[in-house]
């Protein structure tokens, strides 16, 4: 075969890969939107679920529940992650317990979601007796999601140049003065890559907080209250009632939320970065 | 004669490999020295151990004396935020921060806590004045170090170093990563600064080092072979050994 047969060829394949791809993606959401966009009104989006096996009702309070889990994971979530993330990249000695640590973290990112929900269930759930509740769920997804936002945070921060921190320390800035203000800026666009992952993630996780959130649709009060996310409701919804509509409806919302936040969180990122680096 | 940095005995290991051979020599206030040698002889490390840039390798060992202003700043109780402080550094790459020009200039000042004593508008401009950059950027301050070209760069580098108010100003290979014209600038703008500062530089073209330098040090192998004023290094080198290296034939 000539060469420029095989470059055509080469062409054809990865053009037509990339093209299934596409195609399988769209079809899926245009599937959902389809048969889920006739059942939203602003009534389905204002009124709680009626509970029981009717299907009946609206998500309002299930909406309300996803960003309360969400905005809780992510506050106790990014603090402890980009921590542990400097730690490794800037502070850990390159010895035995550090590389064992990582391949801890390693491990456990491709752990199943519902052994981290058993976990959950075992220690906040019983032990702490923080019972089925928003708090139980968040602090189970932190788990769930701390190996992931700590690898990807470490390989950001490992990949700013080392003339960066050279350049700190000869202007006589300590070595936190470094990471506060040099390293952690110019490995931001990584890190918010890695929280929109865990929050893309949180979003969609139903097995883990299926045995931990408790699953009530009332309106969450308290981080105490037991609560029932988008993707539960969905799961609620097509396995125990006969309202598929409904479920395809949430779906659809649930994949409107997705987009959004991450949408947010890139613009929010994009500020940061343009504050901190001037129109460049 | 009074020397702005001294080294006595200095020698310096990398785990078990010792790069630098009890060196002993004096560094003069308010003139250029440079040190000449080929790659690997050890004159960046020599370089960085006199603002302790080394300090952060795990593995590296240190014996002998560096003395600046009389003081060791190897000694107990030497703050080495104080001493990178007064002696300033310019590196090969150009590295201004992913930040604005304002900002990278102003880090030093931010860091070391002077921004409370002193008007910040006012460092960043004489620095930026001192590095002869301010005419071209006076009017975008606010725009990214890093849309500046290399030569600007450098220069804004080199202000950036400045803005602490240091006494020494170290430069290794400074002019390395640049083209022929900034070159000449940065060569311009070390002869300006020598009025006010010790610099101490590093480069592996011994042309610069002949057109811009007071002193000139010849390391090869971790020893300092020769030493001496620049005109007498290059016209009449007292070892058979500089006199092989400045004329090619090695190196």
């Amino acid at each position: 075969m000539s060469a420029r047969t095989t470059q055509k060829l080469a062409t054809a394949c990865v053009w037509g890969a990339g093209a299934v791809t596409v195609a399988i993606l769209l079809t899926i959401v245009i599937f959902v939107l389809v048969r889920g966009a006739g059942d939203i009104s602003w009534s389905f989006l204002t009124t709680p679920p009626a509970g029981g096996t009717s299907g009946e009702g609206g998500i309002s309070t299930v909406i309300v529940s996803t960003l309360y889990l969400i905005g809780l994971t992510v506050v106790i979530l990014v603090p402890l992650g980009v921590g542990a993330a400097v730690y490794m990249a800037e502070y850990a000695k390159d010895n035995r317990v550090t590389r064992l640590i990582r391949y801890g973290t390693e491990v456990l990112a491709g752990v199943p979601s519902i052994v981290f929900g058993l976990f959950g269930f075992a220690l906040f759930v019983t032990a702490l007796h923080f019972r089925f509740s928003i708090l139980s769920g968040a602090l189970t997804l932190v788990c769930l999601l701390l190996p992931t936002l700590i690898r990807t945070s470490e390989e950001a921060i490992r990949a700013v140049p080392r003339s960066y921190r050279e350049a700190a320390l000869a202007l006589g800035a300590t070595k936190w003065q470094s990471i506060w203000r040099i390293i952690v800026p110019a490995a931001l666009s990584g890190i918010v890559t890695g929280i929109i992952l865990c929050i893309g993630r949180a979003i969609g996780e139903t097995a883990c907080l299926y045995v931990t959130l408790g699953g009530s649709a009332a309106m969450p009060d308290s981080l105490f209250s037991p609560a029932r996310t988008l993707s539960l409701h969905v799961f609620t919804l097509a396995t125990e009632t006969k309202a598929f509509g409904a479920a395809m409806a949430t779906a659809v919302i649930l994949i409107i939320m997705i987009v959004l936040i991450n949408a947010l969180t890139n613009w929010l990122s994009q500020r940061f970065a343009a504050r901190m680096v001037g129109g460049a | 004669m009074d020397a702005k940095i001294e080294t006595r005995k200095l020698s310096f290991f990398y785990g078990r490999n010792q790069v630098l051979k009890s060196i002993s020599m004096k560094i003069r206030p308010d003139q250029i020295t440079a040190f000449i040698g080929p790659s690997g002889c050890g004159k960046s490390t020599f370089l960085r151990v006199l603002n302790r840039m080394n300090d952060v390798i795990p593995t590296a060992r240190l014996e002998g004396e560096v003395l600046l202003d009389g003081a060791n700043i190897y000694g107990p109780n030497v703050d080495v935020v104080e001493v990178r402080k007064k002696v300033g550094m310019v590196f090969q790459q150009p590295n201004p921060f992913p930040k604005t020009i304002f900002e990278n200039v102003a880090f030093g000042p931010r860091v070391l806590g002077m921004a409370g004593k002193v008007s910040l508008d006012e460092v960043v401009e004489r620095s930026l004045r001192s590095a002869a950059l301010w005419d071209e950027v006076k009017d975008q301050l606010n725009k990214s170090g890093l849309a500046l070209s290399g030569g600007q760069q450098q220069r804004l580098c080199i202000a950036r170093a400045l803005a602490t108010e240091p006494e020494a100003l170290l430069m290794d290979e400074p002019c390395s990563a640049l083209d022929p014209q900034s070159t000449l600038k940065i060569e311009e703008l070390m002869q300006q600064l020598k009025q006010k500062y010790t610099i101490v530089i590093v480069t592996h073209n011994m042309q610069q080092a002949a057109r811009v330098s007071d002193w000139t040090g010849f390391l090869l192998l971790g020893e300092l072979v020769e030493y001496g004023r620049t005109g007498e290094v290059f016209s009449r080198p007292q070892d058979k050994r500089t006199e092989d290296y400045i004329t090619g034939r090695f190196g």
